[in-house]
């Protein structure tokens, strides 16, 4: 069976834009959840907006179901690809009350069919009742729950959401990003969610793909985009960490100037290469035993814990995430171990 | 992309339509600038001796005249109003607006029949003083350049105000309150702030009152005062030198160029002087005794003069008259109006339409270029508007009528040029701007997301605009039709040079009673013209009270 979606080095450009798309290409199967994220204008909603129909490409192809949608001469029109899409602003026709709304894609029903099926995805959204009014009478949160509703009543086989939890408050934003996942692996349709915020897609993707200048960089599980990118801009982009200069001393350990840390190191880096390593500050834990000590420069509460900027005797700095009931002062030298399950390693000469 | 699929781009529906009215608005001009430079009789040398340098003479007194009075009246009165807290200052925000709805020759008949050597005013002096001839007494000839300049003034100068008022508004509290901390007084700040930045905003109510200006026929032929848009009238018309017309109709172009180019530069610049982000609502200083008196009256004694006194004076000359002027002719006038006007607000509405609907599915820059090109019209006197229409029509007749006899000896009569299809055209070109730029904004309002939702939800162009764009841009369509068909209705130097034999609109038919000097009987037509002026001026105060023309344009 074919994939569901396969974007196929597809570029679009306008000579003035900055948010262009250059050669970019994934896979996406049925049923599964997946996020494209990047930093502002890395072209991210173009790929969405070229999935959709609305931009043209200027090389490769699109295809849904294994069919060419789309290419350079053209393709489909967006009203006959039979996509949903939900926007980061709503987007909900001001001038239809949320019944209509909902069933504005569904024109081949029946008059009764349509208000059944509006009346079910309300229900599965918990908007039972609200019918009758219109965009205008509903908050944020009720307005994108409708606005997803009229995107899946014509069950699409995928839904393409842009930015849709942006405009809402955190609180907000973790409720709904559940119960949309839920829903749609309730129904069993596919999704591309596009977001600028690590949270939309390590909580929601499947698959998360993290562009950058118009390219995707790494197309991944959100575990291995965080434990194991595959570029340096992944690594910086994705949560915290530093990179620490080492040298490869054999196949399974690098010096640094902290430990000569063990683990699993990629065949394409020999003994003697200069390389840096990639430390979380989850890589490194608080042990007033030790066996190390460095002396904590900056510290910054985050609840939880706190996150810690420690100054090895080099001047380097190295973070570390600690349980905030360990409550250490700026100047005091705090004991701390690695604990890291995988290297991840850069070569030095590749900066 | 290859080629042929650029190609089949650009035939698109929308693509072609909004490319089409662009060249319908470029017909006409193309039409007089060709004939201008290859007329079948060249009578420039002619026309370079004689008449054109006192022409265009008097055209730049006018324009010059006319701009400094809408300056000074226009500028003056949207300061104060922004500025100052005096009696009656809300009601004369929107008052000061209500000239706009008396057309110039209307007002210009008015103001001679009253203030000529045989109406009222003077005969109420030499009655107060026994006077007896004219050479007793000194008094100002209405009918001269100076009257052309106050009456069009009078009635143009809500251009500047509505445009100067709404850039005061704009300007940051903080920005006027920087200005006293410099140590200037209310007045020093307003022209050491206020007025620098409210410069384009001005530039552009100026060019507008100036194209008017350039346009008005009825006063200055009324007047007696020769500018080029008189001397169009005279060689086309009464010499019938269509080279010739054309020759001055290209000169008048010029004048408009650089009227479109005051105007376009003003826009641009204006973005510059808004002040980012909200709205800080500035505190309007009190004025108290002969400070209010003096401000209450510089603002009154516009809309008196300008609106209150002729719109007075009309009522009692259609009172009075209204029998004579009930008449069948009337009636057909007004049928003429009314229609001929509904046709060009309706074709305006659909071309904005189309033009607006493929900017917005294809945004890109030849399009911008043809949504320009499409609204140049109204910087387009209506004189030389006629002229280019009447060019192309008349030759695409008369190439008819020689085939249609040649080949069937029939004879089709004058097709385009001899119906009102020539007249409704030329409306349409003049008035699209208006219908462009208010679907337009109304458009900008609505998100692209919009049409993103409609269509992947299985919906085509065409459907997306009837069913999701039609219902949210309404009011601005509906707005866009009413100020279309007011213009239409007022509209007569176009209409004059293109009416049919035997088709008269009430502003022709109050032409030409004014130009017999029966005020009386044209009176009840120019009421009607006025009252239908009431209606976009009515909607434009309301947009004003409610604090909408503050922010926005």
């Amino acid at each position: 069976m074919p994939a569901l979606l396969e974007v196929s080095g597809i570029s679009c450009r306008y000579p003035s834009e900055r948010s262009a798309v250059v050669g970019a290409s994934f896979q996406l199967d049925h049923g599964m959840l997946a996020c494209l994220l990047g930093p502002s204008g890395c072209g991210k909603t173009t790929v969405l907006r070229a999935i959709a129909g609305f931009r043209r490409l200027d090389t490769g192809a699109i295809y849904l179901n294994g069919e060419r949608i789309a290419d350079t001469r053209g393709g489909l029109p967006p009203e006959r690809r039979g996509l949903g899409m939900v926007f980061q602003e709503h987007a909900l026709f001001p001038h239809l009350n949320v019944e209509d709304n909902i069933t504005a894609g569904l024109r081949a029903h029946s008059a009764a069919v349509r208000r059944d099926i509006a009346r079910d995805m309300l229900a599965r959204l918990g908007l039972a009742g609200m019918e009758r009014r219109y965009p205008h009478e509903l908050s944020g949160g009720q307005q994108q729950r409708v606005a997803l509703a009229r995107a899946l009543a014509p069950r699409p086989r995928l839904l393409l959401m842009d930015e849709p939890f942006s405009s809402l408050d955190f609180d907000l934003r973790e409720k709904l990003r559940q119960e949309v996942r839920d829903l749609l692996k309730d129904i069993g349709a596919a999704c591309l969610l596009v977001t600028h915020d690590q949270q939309d897609a390590f909580t929601f993707g499947e698959r998360v793909g993290v562009m950058r200048r118009g390219a995707i960089v790494q197309w991944d599980t959100a575990y291995r985009i965080y434990h194991r990118p595959a570029t340096r801009f992944v690594a910086d982009f994705i949560g915290e960490g530093v990179l620490l200069d080492g040298v490869v001393e054999s196949g399974d350990a690098v010096k640094t100037e902290l430990a000569t840390l063990r683990g699993e190191i990629d065949p394409q880096f020999a003994p003697g290469d200069a390389v840096q390593v990639l430390l979380r500050p989850d890589d490194i834990v608080h042990d007033d035993a030790g066996p190390r000590f460095a002396k904590i420069k900056k510290r910054a509460f985050r609840g939880e814990n706190y996150l810690y900027t420690l100054a090895l005797p080099s001047g380097r700095e190295i973070l570390s995430l600690v349980p905030s009931h360990h409550n250490h002062a700026v100047g005091e030298d705090l004991g701390i171990k690695l604990e890291i399950d995988h290297l991840v390693l850069f070569s030095a000469a590749s900066q | 992309m290859t080629l042929a699929h650029r190609a089949a781009a650009m035939l698109e529906p929308w693509r072609l339509g909004a490319f089409a009215a662009a060249a319908m608005t470029l017909l006409p001009v193309a039409a007089i600038l060709l004939l201008a430079l290859f007329p079948a009789q060249n009578i420039w040398p002619h026309l370079l001796a004689t008449t054109l340098p006192s022409y265009i003479t008097n055209t730049l007194l006018l324009m010059l005249g006319v701009g400094a009075a809408t300056l000074v009246t226009g500028v003056a009165t949207a300061h104060l109003v922004t500025a100052y807290e005096f009696p009656f200052r809300k009601h004369l925000e929107w008052l000061l607006l209500l000239p706009l709805a008396v057309p110039a020759y209307v007002i210009a008949y008015l103001y001679t029949d009253l203030l000529e050597f045989a109406g009222p005013a003077q005969r109420g002096l030499r009655a107060l003083f026994g006077w007896q001839l004219a050479r007793d007494y000194w008094f100002p000839e209405v009918r001269s350049m100076g009257g052309a300049v106050a009456l069009m003034g009078l009635v143009l100068y809500p251009y500047v105000y509505l445009m100067t008022r709404a850039s005061l508004l704009e300007q940051s509290a903080r920005l006027l309150d920087a200005g006293r901390l410099t140590g200037r007084g209310p007045l020093a700040v307003f022209f050491f702030v206020s007025l620098p930045a409210a410069r384009p905003a001005v530039a552009v109510g100026v060019a507008l009152a100036l194209m008017e200006t350039l346009n008005d026929f009825g006063t200055v032929d009324f007047f007696a005062v020769h500018t080029l848009t008189a001397g169009l009238y005279d060689v086309w018309l009464n010499m019938g030198n269509l080279g010739g017309g054309a020759q001055i109709a290209a000169t008048m172009l010029s004048f408009t160029l650089l009227l479109i180019s005051l105007e376009y530069f003003g826009r641009r610049r204006r973005r510059f002087y808004q002040s980012a982000g909200r709205f800080a609502g500035r505190e309007r200083l009190q004025l108290r005794g002969r400070k209010a008196a003096g401000a209450f009256l510089a603002c009154a004694l516009p809309v008196i003069f300008g609106f209150a006194l002729p719109a007075a004076l009309l009522l009692g000359h259609a009172a009075a008259n209204f029998e004579e002027s009930w008449t069948r002719d009337f009636r057909r006038s007004a049928f003429n109006s009314l229609w001929a006007s509904a046709l060009a607000a309706l074709a305006c509405v659909a071309l904005a339409v189309v033009v607006g609907y493929a900017r917005r599915m294809h945004g890109n820059a030849p399009l911008a270029l043809a949504a320009r090109a499409a609204s140049l019209g109204y910087a387009v006197p209506g004189a030389v508007l006629a002229v280019g229409v009447l060019i192309p029509f008349a030759a695409f007749d008369n190439a008819l009528n020689a085939f249609l006899r040649a080949r069937f000896d029939v004879n089709a009569g004058l097709l385009l040029s001899g119906s009102g299809f020539a007249v409704v055209f030329a409306y349409v070109i003049r008035f699209l701007a208006v219908s462009v730029g208010s679907v337009e904004s109304s458009w900008s309002k609505v998100s692209e997301s919009m049409d993103m939702a409609a269509r992947t939800l299985g919906h085509g162009a065409w459907q997306t605009l009837r069913r999701f764009h039609l219902p949210l841009i309404r009011g601005g369509a509906l707005a866009a039709a009413l100020l279309v068909f007011v213009d239409c209705m007022k509209e007569l130097p176009a209409t004059l040079i293109l009416r049919p034999f035997n088709f008269e609109t009430l502003a022709t038919q109050v032409y030409y009673f004014a130009s017999d000097e029966l005020i009386g009987q044209s009176a009840l037509g120019a009421l009607c013209i006025v009252l239908a002026g009431l209606a976009p001026v009515v909607m434009l105060s309301r947009a004003i009270s409610g604090g909408g023309l503050g922010r926005a344009e």
